[in-house]
């Protein structure tokens, strides 16, 4: 299943959120008491205009619905913003975005 | 090539295995995704994943700030900000010290300006710390979180 996404870009900055669960693991199921098997975003790569900006690795601990936002330099507007992950499983990901 | 990234990442999947991956149409370039540092993402202590990152003995520094709640109701989603005034920032590296694997997630940067959030689980009260390479140096900083609920089961 593809991992669902939103980009966010302007004024120097770029926002992610992703639709996950980001198991990681260790979690029981409330009525079985079984593990929940890990699934967690492995890989995200962030790139403007082609180039790869924010090149990140993610491990069990980052929250339900993985969020990102940093600042860039020299973005402006009309620039193209393209966002690719893959989590633990194989699925991937990807949504593309203008600056504003 | 910029070298401080790659010591960073420390890949260990071969070229030849991507270029297979590239030539079999498994993966277009451009879209190649980084390693996953195994090693660093599954240590249980804090020195042992910064050290498999290639970020030991990293120097206090005040020009890094971690703004995150004091205290976290909820450990399952923590608001975690970095920011930082050090130039040349080539990667960083975020941990919650007492979660069952410290390492939450690192990034390699370019064109970075100097701010960067996340959210991340913690299992209970303790330190989040970042680790910024910049111009070859290792730095760091860590904050104190209350959590009142953690957030990775058990």
């Amino acid at each position: 299943m593809a991992i669902a996404m939103r980009v966010r870009a302007g004024s120097g900055e770029i926002k992610v959120l992703m639709t996950h669960p980001s198991e990681n693991g260790l979690r029981k199921d409330a009525k079985s008491g079984q593990l929940i098997p890990a699934h967690f975003v492995k890989n995200v790569v962030v790139a403007v205009n082609g180039k790869t900006v924010v090149d990140g690795q993610w491990g069990g601990g980052i929250s339900k619905d993985p969020y990102l936002a940093f600042k860039v330099k020299g973005m402006k507007a009309g620039d193209k913003v393209t966002v690719s992950a893959e989590d633990n499983t194989g699925d991937k990901g990807s949504v593309e975005a203008t600056a504003s | 090539m910029n070298r401080h990234r790659r010591t960073f990442l420390q890949g260990t999947a071969s070229a030849g295995l991507i270029a297979t991956a590239i030539a079999a149409g498994l993966l277009k370039p451009g879209q190649v995704l980084a390693d996953w540092n195994a090693t660093g993402f599954t240590a249980t202590k804090p020195a042992d994943a910064l050290a498999a990152i290639g970020a030991s003995g990293a120097a206090e520094s005040k020009d890094i700030a971690i703004k995150a709640p004091d205290i976290a109701e909820n450990g399952a989603v923590v608001p975690v900000e970095v920011v930082t005034t050090l130039p040349n920032v080539d990667s960083i590296a975020i941990l919650g010290e007492k979660n069952a694997t410290p390492l939450v997630a690192l990034y390699s940067l370019t064109d970075f300006d100097g701010m960067l959030a996340t959210r991340i689980r913690m299992g209970q009260t303790a330190n989040v710390r970042a680790v910024v390479k910049a111009g070859g140096k290792v730095y760091t900083a860590a904050k104190e979180v209350k959590v009142t609920v953690g957030g990775c089961g058990g």
